[in-house]
């Protein structure tokens, strides 16, 4: 074998352009939404003002003002939630859980036709890349609200409330911004499907789908008062979870909020679901599918710009393998686009939020300072709107506040490990319990990290995975309550 | 970075940080208990992230300039291929016409790199290429199941060379690399290679076929191209086109990441060619895609990456009318071969 | 000449020993009618941080034993809290002033509920996990799994059957308790704590602090080495339950909360006392070849 590969057939004299296959820009169309000047509340089946002070919602691709929201004070969060209570009471504790199941079903269905106008729409005001709202985000979403209308007239089946579970009543939900319409359906379609009415908050950032919901409740003819969409920011957060006509409070977003929920609901008969935060460690080992391996560190990290609370955040590679596993993920990495959400290319979108972006900025300086190394492949960030390049550490410690402390962002920690034990050490080495992952080839090995693993979903050779069947939720500090599956109902029955 | 987990059970791994260098690996593959320890310590294949992978690659919204950009850099990959029982000469030498040029009416639209035939077509073929550019590849080693004696297999190279042929498309023994003779298949590949000797002009390229199909599971993929790579093919290939599956995104993405990661163990660099199955500009834009952004753009050559397909041409000129006129074209405006 | 007969020592139950107070406090009990009985240990909070810790340390492997192993044990503490009933069946009528029929019925139901608690070990995984289908090529299974330490605040009027009704259920799937006697009636704790001592039970798994919960309810309830809290022995008192209960976010504690009053113990408690301290975990793996 003397000859070495490198000889040209030389079949024609074209030359390549010198910077290879450049994708050309390809938006999605933006003509498909029809996003109004001003917003109101969606309170007892139809808009209204609210009495709080209105506020912009932003582009933060492009730092555009797309509307004007109102915000709803505490009359307004008190009219809800008796318009949930007259519907409950009135109307849809009423109804059979069959005829609950048909207006699901519808839901899910009008969600279906509607998908490309709420993926755009998402991208718009979330930032989150077109690719991942059309092809995550919207289709779950309605899988969703099927799933759930399936269990509306089988509840007694579920397990819950010693055969006869019943509805608790109103429901008062507060969502993130992460993942604005999908954490609604998380939230909404078992409320519903169990018996519940339901006040929902969407984030201060992110209301446009929600309100776009709406409209979807409106097109369902869902009976007046079962579901209503309240905007505006902590404060009336607050005062939804602390309203004593609310039965039922669920909450998805940090752990410092969650903590003053609980505190907030404590002494009271509110059930409480919690989905807080997380410090995911995704656990490599030296004879993990290693290209797969690649593709879930990416995928734990950058998808959705990182701001997942079950983010692979620490990756905790087996030292023998660190260097070949850091190289190849760099490279992996610098094929990442980072741009405009709206182009079907994109991978990476905009930091949702000013505020975000200076956090991420803000705890990535202290991983700078903490001595880590950062590295970022080299990408060309748009000049307007809220940026931050793909991100890692490496020579991160358990020691180092980026390796403790979430990030929401797309900047992932590397840290190493030499024995399994360390490995699991390490992950459990915090005060989250979200999510996990592991990636060996060695099946009995992932069955022993995954049992001692203390979190509530383990991903094995498989990273950021999301099923409505699947139940999702965390251990300690990462919250309460499970979402998701058969286990999502018990948060919504007696 | 290294194509090798430093795992590897073997301690025939290349060293860390060879990167580029020249790994000598001739003593993975001195005996069959090595070379299986080798193949046997590459890192796994997850075949649903591998799917997953690939599924999403696909879904890359190639447009515009690209578009015309990817359609040009395909047609000049097309092996042209038949390979049918019922070829003539006349048939060949229709192919052979169109592979130089594809579309009549338009004289920038480039040739393919090569016609793809039976060994006793090659002198055919030949001689309607003359000095055009075009390849004539020619499939050899008892096509498509290989299913001879090694004397054989070698007569029949030789005769392709002979013949004329710039490359040789081979076979393996599915059967050997299924039963884990993989030193067998592995000789038998260096000894098509040296029948590919000619001996007063260049050696004709040798593609090496694993028919995929057959191998199903990716480990196998994985390991069949590190063998082919470590025996001197300079292509790997997936399929004859006479089993299902052929071609697949997937298979071919796995394919990719092996010649790159034999790259930078031993700098150096080995072609991919996808074969059968593959009928659309879209499919064969998909390919593309994975090819940048898997192995990445050095492989974006026809001298390293190819198609092999016959129907396959025909949707991309008249994808590339379409971009160039701006209505849709239809079939009657291309020659059928 | 009557015999001097010799009495116990009650103390409280921390890793498995029998240790005293570490504040050296101890507080008088008497029976249902006002006698003075004996002198129990007034558990403090180092105590509680103590127990905390033998709990914690005890925990990997009372978890990780098999269901059927625990089951057997549980089982083995039912066999012997039998053998010594007619310690029980005194205990209760003194300090709970209960007929010797009601005792009877009292102790039979403690050591009943504790057989049926030990069943659960390897059948509540069945009954509360899934196999989940999922819309995609991978193999998801949820399964319950201990929360952690657990701090038990034992109900005040029923001391031996109420007692079994948090203990048994918060163990039994894997959980290492900590848990806070009834204030006034805490002896039956005690020896129930020494059955346990004797029954193949590891140590530290449950541990037994005698003294009150109002006092010590707080350091458990605020501790953040503790992963959950069954508040049923303040029931009643609902603004010292919200207090714990707010405590408890500190480290968002699982809480089961306080009833109005203490329930019916001769009901069937269902398997809400074992879920309320269990984790649901959903694993992932993709289906190929």
């Amino acid at each position: 074998m003397a000859e070495k590969n490198v000889v040209s057939t030389g079949s024609t004299g074209e030359a390549r352009p010198a910077n290879g296959f450049d994708y050309a820009p390809a938006p999605e169309s933006r003509s498909i939404v029809d996003i109004k000047a001003s917003y109101g509340l969606f309170v007892n089946g139809e808009f209204v003002d609210g009495g709080g002070k209105a506020f912009k919602t932003i582009n933060p691709a492009t730092e555009e003002v797309l509307a004007e929201v109102a915000e709803a004070d505490a009359a307004d969060v008190d009219a809800a939630v008796k318009a949930a209570r007259r519907a409950y009471d009135r109307v849809w504790s009423k109804l059979s859980g069959r005829e609950r199941a048909k207006y699901l079903y519808r839901i899910a269905r009008i969600i279906q036709e509607r998908s490309r106008e709420l993926a755009v729409l998402e991208s718009i005001d979330n930032g989150k890349p077109i690719k991942e709202s059309r092809d995550v985000d919207v289709p779950i979403v309605a899988a969703h609200f099927f799933y759930y209308a399936g269990w509306a007239d089988k509840l007694e089946y579920s397990g819950y409330g010693g055969g006869n579970p019943q509805p608790l009543g109103v429901a008062g939900q507060v969502i993130p911004w992460n993942f604005p319409l999908l954490m609604l359906a998380w939230k909404i379609a078992p409320a519903l499907a169990c018996g519940n009415t339901v006040v929902l908050k969407p984030a201060e950032t992110t209301p446009l789908t929600a309100l776009l919901f709406a409209e979807i409740c409106q097109q369902a003819d869902l009976p007046a008062g079962v579901v209503n969409i309240i905007t505006g920011a902590g404060e009336t957060g607050r005062a939804l979870v602390s309203h004593p006509d609310v039965d039922k409070v669920a909450f998805t977003g940090s752990t410092e909020v969650g903590k003053a929920i609980a505190r907030a609901v404590a002494g009271t008969n509110k059930k409480l679901t919690l989905e807080l935060g997380g410090k995911a460690a995704n656990i490599v080992f030296d004879d993990a599918p290693i290209d797969q391996a690649v593709e879930g560190i990416v995928d734990g990290i950058f998808f959705n710009q990182g701001h997942v609370c079950c983010a692979g955040s620490r990756l905790l590679v087996q030292e023998s393998i660190a260097e070949e596993l850091l190289g190849r993920l760099k490279r992996r990495m610098s094929t990442l686009r980072v741009g405009d959400p709206l182009d079907k290319n994109t991978d990476i979108g905009a930091i949702n939020s000013a505020e975000q972006l200076e956090r991420i900025r803000e705890l990535s300086a202290v991983g700078d300072a903490e001595g880590a190394e950062r590295w970022s492949p080299p990408c060309e960030l748009p000049q307007h709107g809220f940026w931050f390049p793909p991100t890692i550490f490496t020579g991160v410690s358990q020691a180092h506040r980026i390796a403790r402390e979430e990030i929401f962002g797309p900047v992932l920690s590397v840290l190493t490990f030499r024995t399994p034990a360390e490995a699991v050490e390490k992950a459990n080495n915090t005060p989250y319990g979200l999510s996990a992952g592991v990636w060996t080839d060695k099946g009995s090995r992932i069955l022993k990290i995954a049992n001692e693993l203390r979190a509530g979903v383990v991903w094995a050779n498989t990273f950021n995975k999301f099923d409505p069947t699947s139940p999702f939720g965390g251990y300690k500090e990462s919250g309460h309550g499970r979402e998701g599956g058969r286990h999502g109902l018990e948060g919504y029955l007696r | 970075m290294l194509g090798l987990m430093a795992s590897s059970p073997t301690t025939d791994a290349p060293p860390t940080g060879a990167r580029g260098q020249g790994w000598d690996y001739s003593d993975v593959t001195r005996s069959e208990a090595t070379l299986r320890r080798f193949l046997h310590g590459l890192p796994g294949v997850d075949q649903v992230g591998a799917d997953a992978r690939a599924a999403a690659l696909g879904t890359r919204s190639i447009k515009t300039t690209a578009k015309a950009f990817a359609i040009d850099l395909a047609i000049r990959m097309v092996d042209l291929t038949t390979l049918e029982g019922a070829d003539t000469a006349g048939k060949v030498r229709a192919l052979a016409s169109k592979a130089m040029r594809p579309d009549p009416s338009d004289p920038t639209c480039p040739a393919t790199a090569a016609v793809c035939v039976y060994p006793d077509m090659v002198a055919t073929a030949r001689r309607t290429l003359g000095t055009s550019g075009v390849h004539v590849a020619a499939v050899a080693t008892a096509f498509p199941s290989g299913r001879a004696a090694l004397d054989i297999k070698l007569a029949d190279t030789r005769d392709a060379v002979e013949a004329g042929a710039d490359e040789i498309d081979m076979v393996i023994d599915r059967g050997a690399f299924l039963s884990g003779r993989y030193l067998q298949v592995f000789e038998e590949i260096v000894a098509v290679r040296e029948a590919c000797a000619r001996p007063n002009g260049p050696s004709a390229h040798l593609k090496v076929i694993f028919e995929t199909g057959e191998l199903q599971t990716y480990d196998n993929v994985r390991r069949a191209s590190w063998l082919a790579m470590m025996a001197g093919g300079h292509f790997i290939k997936t399929s004859t086109g006479k089993v299902q599956p052929a071609a697949t995104l997937p298979v071919t993405m796995i394919m990719l990441e092996a010649v790159r990661d034999f790259r930078e163990a031993t700098g150096q660099m080995v072609g991919v060619k996808p074969a059968g199955g593959i009928r659309t500009s879209k499919d064969a834009i998909k390919y593309l895609v994975i090819v940048n952004e898997v192995a990445g753009t050095d492989w974006l050559d026809p001298d390293w990456f190819r198609f092999g397909a016959s129907t396959l041409l025909n949707d991309l000129l008249m994808q590339r009318t379409k971009m160039r006129t701006g209505r849709y074209s239809g079939p009657d405006y291309f020659t059928l071969d | 000449m009557t015999r001097i007969d010799v009495r116990k020592t009650y103390k409280l139950y921390i890793g498995g020993a029998f240790p005293r107070s570490e504040s050296g406090h101890s507080y008088p009990v008497h029976d249902s009618l006002g006698a003075f009985v004996a002198n129990a240990s007034l558990a403090s909070r180092k105590d509680a941080r103590d127990a905390v810790s033998a709990a914690r340390k005890a925990f990997p492997g009372w978890s990780g034993r098999t269901a059927y192993n625990r089951a057997q044990i549980l089982y083995r503490v039912a066999e012997v809290m039998e053998d010594r009933r007619p310690q029980f069946l005194e205990a209760v009528r003194q300090f709970e002033g209960l007929s010797a029929a009601r005792a009877e019925k009292t102790v039979d139901e403690a050591i009943d509920r504790l057989v049926w608690y030990a069943g659960w070990a390897d059948k509540i995984t069945q009954v509360v996990g899934n196999a989940n289908p999922v819309a995609g090529p991978f193999f998801n299974l949820s399964t319950p799994e201990p929360t952690g330490v657990v701090a038990v605040l034992a109900p005040q009027a029923s001391s031996l059957l109420g007692l079994v009704h948090v203990v048994a259920p918060a163990v039994v799937t894997g959980n290492t308790a900590v848990v806070v006697s009834s204030f006034e009636r805490p002896l039956p704790a005690v020896t129930f704590a020494e059955v346990l001592a004797t029954s193949d039970v590891p140590g530290g798994v449950v541990n037994i602090l005698t003294g009150s919960a109002t006092t010590i309810g707080p350091w458990l309830a605020s501790h953040m080495d503790v992963n959950g809290i069954d508040l049923t022995g303040v029931a009643g008192d609902s603004e010292l339950a919200t207090a714990l209960e707010v405590a408890a976010a500190d480290n968002l504690k699982r809480v089961r909360r306080a009833p109005a009053a203490e329930p019916d113990w001769t009901l069937d408690p269902g398997t809400a006392a074992m879920t309320a301290f269990l984790e649901t975990k959903t694993v992932w793996h993709p289906i190929g070849v």
